[in-house]
């Protein structure tokens, strides 16, 4: 028998939601790390009690946790007594040393110039498909870091910001590595997305990188029909049995890849709005992709204060809305770009949260949808385990 | 013995309550001060001043005998009654929001 456990993170602490295979009754467990914002956590796919969480603060900078018991107790990596002195006798405490590698050097600023690369958090972590202690970190200012050690210590991968990094610009959310996708079938390929850099694309386990642009449009913000980076990408997404399909919620636009991010052709189809943050895909159909539709980027809430989400069967282009059991009325929520999952079971379980901080589930594919918490802080992100 | 009292988030992260007691020897500095809580506290590495260049953190305030001692160099002595024991470093998260 499964147990599904819902890994929240939000505004003011993290929270675990775990339910049986059923999803119907849902016990609640948090605030943990109460009061820091919690960005991000995700468990390992191999040792699912093993999770790192991503804590940060305005005031005391970026924390990393990791849980090794599934998220009873927690400890940031690297400082229990034995590891706390390394051979020389010195404390290390490097778990939350995130250092751009080299001179950091500079990149395109909101006015146009050059601006010095700075380190403000971790909005991803993405631990290896294969070995618990390795784990990937997407950074803002963007960058993608690297532990082997599970979490202990941290080195950047600097190929990735030498693909055009001088030309990257933050956007209004900042300037960050916010998707991580490791290829579960060709080993060493990976993914990354940007705001606002665009996707890129590496085949040798990240020690060189390529944009991955072709075919986006962003034509009010990067007049060049054929920039190779600059683009906002919000999300990618893809399924594990068809990794050189890729899924994109662009700031506007919804995409897709048919050659692992070569060339990209838009799938916006019906959708009432093609603004939206998060994207996934089901787990047992490939062609089914979900996608929470915003009103715009001025207004941060659903079309009609309605909240649906979109499904479609055929990989885009036919879109049908998801409304039962989900505000019809008066919801001016937002569901951000990391706050959208899905589960392994059958049914397809899909879970999503809210800035008003909610989240709900489906036990359906998207069918009919629970609210399984609601008051929580603003909801950043979402991930869900199935533990046996 | 030097007395370091934290903000609540980092009293949560270190997992202490109350203050802390730190044997510094002299010169009793503010760097010197903060190598000792580093050295016993490894997860507040970066916390109150950044990883390389030790640099304050921006809301971050030091405070001692009720003056304000954020602003001061690193290598500057504190105040007698915090070199002995009678008086705490108050470490403190400056009111910032809005």
């Amino acid at each position: 028998m499964s147990t599904i456990r819902v890994l929240a993170g939000t505004r003011k602490g993290a929270f675990i939601l775990t339910a049986d295979a059923a999803r119907r009754k849902w016990k609640v467990d948090g605030p943990f790390f109460a009061g820091w914002e919690i960005y991000h956590l995700k468990g390992s796919p191999t040792a699912p009690n093993r999770i790192y969480a991503s804590q940060s603060s305005g005031w005391f900078g970026q924390i990393i946790q990791r849980s090794d018991d599934g998220g009873k107790t927690w400890h940031p990596p690297g400082s229990s007594p034995a590891e706390l002195k390394s051979p020389e006798g010195f404390p290390r405490g490097e778990s939350n040393k995130f250092v751009y590698a080299g001179r950091p050097g500079t990149h395109k600023w909101y006015d146009g110039t050059q601006h010095p690369w700075e380190f403000k958090r971790i909005w991803h972590l993405e631990p290896a498909l294969d070995n618990p202690d390795v784990v990937y970190a997407g950074a803002e200012d963007a960058a993608l870091f690297k532990s082997i050690d599970g979490g202990a210590t941290w080195q950047e991968l600097p190929a990735l910001r030498q693909a055009k990094g001088h030309l990257w610009q933050p956007g209004a959310g900042g300037m960050a590595v916010h998707t991580i996708l490791l290829d579960p079938v060709n080993v060493g390929r990976m993914f990354v997305a940007i705001s606002a850099a665009g996707v890129f694309r590496s085949d040798d386990d990240g020690s060189t990188w390529r944009p991955a642009n072709r075919g986006l449009k962003s034509p009010h913000t990067l007049p060049d029909p054929d920039a190779e980076v600059g683009h906002c990408v919000h999300r990618i997404a893809m399924h594990r049995s068809r990794p050189e399909v890729l899924f994109m919620q662009k700031h506007w636009d919804v995409m897709r890849s048919d050659d692992a991010g070569d060339n990209w052709r838009e799938i916006s189809g019906n959708l009432p709005t093609d603004f939206g943050f998060p994207i996934d895909v089901h787990a047992h159909e490939p062609r089914t992709v979900y996608v929470v539709p915003i009103k715009s980027d001025s207004e941060h809430f659903p079309p009609d204060g309605a909240l649906r989400v979109y499904r479609s069967r055929t990989g885009g282009d036919n879109w049908e809305a998801l409304t039962n059991g989900l505000p019809q009325q008066n919801c001016y929520v937002n569901v951000l770009r990391e706050a959208m999952c899905v589960d392994t079971l059958d049914p397809c379980g899909i879970y999503f949260g809210t800035t008003g901080g909610q989240v709900y589930a489906s036990a359906d594919g998207g069918d009919s949808w629970n609210c399984i918490v609601h008051d929580l802080p603003a909801v950043l992100s979402v991930e869900v385990q199935s533990v046996s | 013995m030097i007395r370091v009292l934290l903000p609540y988030h980092l009293r949560t992260l270190a997992q202490v309550d109350g203050e802390i007691q730190l044997d510094v020897p002299e010169p009793v500095t503010l760097a010197a001060v903060l190598n000792a809580l580093e050295s016993r506290h490894p997860e507040l590495r970066g916390t109150i001043r950044s990883h390389e260049q030790r640099q304050r953190r921006a809301f971050i305030r030091f405070f001692a005998c009720k003056e304000d001692l954020s602003n001061e160099p690193p290598d500057v002595q504190l105040p007698p009654p915090v070199v002995a024991g009678r008086e705490p470093l108050l470490i403190v998260g400056a009111i910032a929001g809005g």
